[in-house]
């Protein structure tokens, strides 16, 4: 019964799903067993690309699970990205303890160089893995508590609350640049050393990281391939195509929205979280508003509604992206703008909609 | 002699006393020397009432002396223009010139650096104009002394080898500026010499000069002999503002007077001004003056100060404020048309700014000598551009979008991104020069504590004159009338006859032709460069968003609460941190007014 909703009543989905546990295996075994100068071998270049993508793909999934099925537009999924990242920076910078330039042990270097006379108090407890993991999903999860409750509370909807939630990525933004705030200014948290013991730099720590956002992404789809398909989700597509309706019909509307508001939130910070010592640095750049619609622009390429097409959008721009930036850098803004243009006007359901018939279900 | 109380460092020499007062007639010596005393107690050296008539007794003589001395200098005076130039009734401070300045000019190599100082300090005051240049350059150790053929006095240029005569002004050859000698100066003397520039600027025709030289002599301090230049110079002042401060640097010298009404009554005079100096010195005098009516009186005039000071920091707030909610008027004025008008998020909004700004620099490059004529022209010329932009948007791309507004936010992106990259592989990914005409630079000053800029002058009134243009348009015009019939009702306004593809056309052109309009104002006020937009649209998106959709006079009471907030919340949190608050603020709004403040009315449930 529930395979066969989580898996068999979504042919698209169930692909996706096998080509993601295919590179789960692979990947690994051509970056780590493969011989260097076999053609068939992986650099660890491509292996720390690929787990950013990986990443990316969560943080489109989680933005396809409130659009696609809720209506909900955010424009500031990055805010919650970056603030699981910044959770997750926070305890890779305690782990450099001594190492640091100024080897002060007590302090991160930007601190020192700030002349802080002890760790701020927000600070406190970062050194510890389990706890840093808990605020990756807490402090996103609470941001997106208050902000949801109070936005969805007052019916703010649609146009008003993609600007409202910009509005919030951007303050987020000009925040972390202060260098008050205490979480490194326009730097941001880099130079990291080692997590759980194991170096970032090592290869093996990347492949380790891949295989634990390639499981990341694989649950996260379950667990809202779940959502969607149950009671809670049914409703919540009675929301997005007519919320008045379903109002009126007695749902508490503001208390479905908040609550995928907030999981949606939790994913994005996770996601940010695998990413952080994938790229070696978190910085407030995570935060700009560009990036957030970078976001959805995956999911609307992928299609949004889908879940899985969230995933393949993520993977097509970010490729996309990472292949024109290098061999023509001056053409990358055109070509994502021209595919901004394209797929709103003539691909209204994304590369999905290209290989899915048509049913009343899927109605935007 | 010896233990003569102005043989202060820096200050006045013995010499230069003597000097000084035999140039200055026996009646007038008395007053002056009174105040030489009493300049002198307040550093707290108190100088016996003996010494005083000692040195009085002694100037007269000298004075006698000189005069003898003076009769024979005419006679060396080799074919001088410039003797009768010299003002010599109207200034009583200074005695009649029997010696001409340019023998005094030709003193200079003599004798010590006291003598030096004593006959710059008479140059200083003799109203002539070329004095200031020559003790410039002998601060400046460019002032040379020749002695072959004849004993002239060359200025170098401040470039190097070249220079001039400083008595006739004529240009010399590199080689007679190569053989003039230096006339030695010392700190002390560098010093006064600096003072005495500003004593000599004082009669400058130029009254900005004669402000600037005042100002530094506020600084200063005024020696005794000084202040009775200044009080012939308060008769011949006219231009307000210069006597004004002229009056301020008398009084500030007369708060060092020995005598308490005298002290009282600087700080009467004293009252009016806002300068920081005079607080300085207020606040030393409330403090430690010895008299408590004079203690107590400049207190009361500190409050006075502060009282108006805090007017007119608020005013200068209120200023600012206008000039950024008219800056942000501006920039979200044409997205209330395309957003709230026609319902089109539209996020190429900042890049039809900037293309406006763009058409600015590029009118200004093809003709570089007619500035004030070329941003007059780019102001339809933007419009035209943007405009014509924006109907291509409209037909392209947003027409087939009508209806689904978070599609329209996703496209326009995009458009944005290209417009972008298109400026940058068109002119330069750099930031380009705009220049500002004359006429836009500078500020208008008010008082020490307010001056206001002219360029945020120019975009209050500009941004008023653009929102009445648009107000206009939108009630009095027939398109007006049918963008409003479309965006009330679009089916009814089609029956009726509207041909509203066109009319969303037109609007979106109007709207996209204003953002070109409001980027030739602001590329006078911040950098031109393919990212401008970008700084440009979250706020005008706020903007809109707060005001309420679909409402201009929404636009205008937005934009200017917002920059009325944000800058009376900057002196105390900073900038960064205002704009966060600020956000915070219509986040926190828009849950208790979803709508914004002026919301659309009617009876649909849904927007």
């Amino acid at each position: 019964m529930l395979t066969q909703r989580l898996f068999l009543s979504d042919w698209g989905g169930l692909t996706v799903l096998v080509l993601l546990l295919a590179l789960m295996v692979a990947v690994p075994i051509a970056n780590l067993v493969v011989p260097p100068d076999s053609p068939w071998h992986l650099s660890t270049y491509w292996v720390a690309l690929l787990g950013k993508f990986l990443t990316f793909a969560l943080l489109a999934l989680s933005i396809d699970l409130i659009w696609g099925y809720a209506g909900i537009l955010s424009l500031g999924h990055g805010a919650f990205f970056g603030l699981g990242g910044y959770a997750m920076g926070m305890h890779l910078t305690r782990q450099i303890g001594d190492r640091g330039v100024y080897g002060n042990p007590e302090l991160p270097d930007f601190m020192v160089f700030l002349s802080y006379e002890s760790l701020p108090w927000y600070w406190w407890g970062f050194d510890m893995f389990w706890f840093a993991m808990l605020m990756v999903v807490l402090v996103p999860g609470l941001l997106a508590l208050v902000f949801g409750w109070l936005a969805f509370r007052s019916r703010v909807t649609g146009v008003y609350f993609a600007i409202i939630t910009q509005a919030l990525v951007f303050a987020l933004m000009l925040a972390f640049f202060r260098n008050e705030m205490g979480f490194g200014g326009n730097n941001g948290l880099t130079d990291f050393k080692e997590i759980l013991g194991f170096s970032v730099q090592a290869r093996e720590t990347r492949v380790g990281l891949f295989v634990i956002s390639a499981l990341a992404v694989i649950l996260a789809y379950l667990a809202a391939r779940f959502i969607v398909t149950s009671r809670f989700g049914r409703v919540l597509v009675a929301v997005r195509d007519a919320e008045n309706r379903a109002r009126f019909a007695g749902y508490r509307v503001e208390h479905y929205k908040l609550w995928l508001f907030v999981f949606s939130a939790m994913l994005a910070g996770i996601a940010g979280a695998l990413y952080v010592p994938q790229v070696g640095i978190i910085n407030p750049g995570e935060f700009s508003p560009l990036r957030s619609i970078e976001a959805v622009l995956w999911v609307a390429v992928g299609g949004r509604g889908s879940l899985f097409g969230a995933i393949i959008g993520a993977f097509a721009v970010n490729g996309a992206k990472t292949w024109f930036t290098t061999a023509y850098p001056e053409v990358w803004l055109f070509a994502l703008g021209a595919l901004f243009v394209l797929v709103t006007v003539f691909l209204p359901r994304g590369l999905v909609g290209l290989f899915r018939r048509r049913t009343r279900e899927d109605q935007p | 002699m010896t233990a003569l109380p102005l043989a202060r460092p820096g200050g006045l020499g013995l010499l230069a006393l003597l000097l000084l007062l035999a140039f200055t007639p026996p009646a007038q010596a008395d007053a002056q020397a009174a105040q030489t005393h009493s300049a002198g107690s307040a550093e707290g050296i108190v100088s016996p009432l003996t010494d005083l008539i000692d040195d009085t007794a002694d100037a007269a003589t000298a004075h006698a002396g000189n005069r003898a001395i003076d009769a024979s200098a005419p006679a060396l005076v080799e074919g001088n223009e410039h003797t009768a130039a010299v003002p010599t009734a109207e200034e009583p401070g200074v005695s009649v010139a029997e010696v001409s300045i340019d023998e005094r000019i030709r003193q200079l190599p003599h004798g010590s650096f006291n003598d030096r100082r004593a006959v710059a300090e008479e140059l200083a005051m003799a109203g002539d104009p070329r004095v200031a240049g020559i003790l410039t350059a002998l601060a400046d150790g460019r002032l040379l002394a020749l002695d072959e053929p004849r004993a002239r006095i060359l200025i170098r240029d401040a470039s190097g080898r070249l220079g001039r005569d400083a008595i006739t002004g004529e240009p010399v050859s590199a080689e007679l500026i190569a053989a003039g000698r230096r006339i030695p100066v010392h700190n002390p003397l560098r010093n006064t010499l600096r003072s005495l520039v500003a004593v000599a600027t004082i009669s400058d025709p130029a009254p900005e000069r004669r402000a600037t030289s005042l100002r530094r002599l506020l600084r200063d301090g005024v020696s005794p002999e000084m202040l009775d230049y200044l009080d012939a110079r308060v008769e011949q002042e006219t231009v307000p503002l210069v006597l004004d401060l002229l009056q301020t640097v008398r009084a500030m010298a007369h708060l060092e007077s020995d005598y308490a009404d005298q002290r009282l009554q600087a700080i009467e005079v004293l009252r009016g001004s806002l300068l920081a100096e005079v607080r300085v010195r207020l606040d030393a005098a409330a403090e430690r003056d010895e008299d408590a009516a004079v203690r107590d009186s400049a207190a009361e005039a500190i409050d006075s100060i502060e009282t108006r000071i805090a007017v007119y920091r608020f005013t200068e707030n209120l200023f600012f404020g206008l000039s950024a909610g008219s800056v942000l008027l501006l920039a979200a004025i044409g997205l209330a048309i395309t957003f709230g008008v026609m319902g089109v998020i539209n996020m190429a909004h900042g890049e039809l700014i900037m293309i406006g700004a763009y058409t600015t620099w590029f009118l200004q490059t093809l003709m570089p000598e007619a500035l004030s004529a070329s941003i007059l022209l780019a102001i339809p010329a933007a419009f035209v551009v943007a405009g014509l932009v924006g109907i291509a948007m409209e037909r392209g791309v947003i027409q087939f979008l009508y209806g689904r507004p978070l599609e329209t936010l996703l496209a326009t992106f995009g458009i944005s991104l290209i417009l972008q990259q298109a400026v940058r592989t068109l002119f330069s990914p750099l930031n380009r020069p705009v220049a500002s005409p004359d006429w836009l630079s500078g500020s208008l000053y008010i008082n020490p504590v307010l001056s206001l800029t002219w360029s945020r002058l120019y975009i209050v009134i500009f941004a008023i004159l653009v929102f009445v243009a648009l107000l206009l348009v939108m009630k009095k015009t027939s398109l007006g009338l049918k963008v409003r019939a479309v965006a009330q009702n679009r089916p009814m306004a089609r029956a009726l006859g509207v041909r509203t593809s066109w009319v969303d056309a037109l609007t979106f052109g109007l709207g996209a032709g204003i953002a070109g309009v409001a980027g030739v104002a602001l590329s006078q006020l911040t950098n031109v460069g393919p990212n401008m937009g970008q700084a440009y649209v979250i706020d005008s998106f706020m903007v809109v968003v707060f005001g309420g959709v679909g409402n201009l006079w929404g636009t205008l009471v937005g934009a200017m609460g917002l920059g009325m907030m944000t800058k009376f919340l900057e002196p105390h949190t900073g900038a960064v941190l205002a704009k966060i608050l600020v956000l915070i603020f219509i986040i926190l709004f828009i849950q208790r007014r979803p709508r914004g403040l002026f919301p659309k009315k009617g009876r649909a449930a849904e927007a």
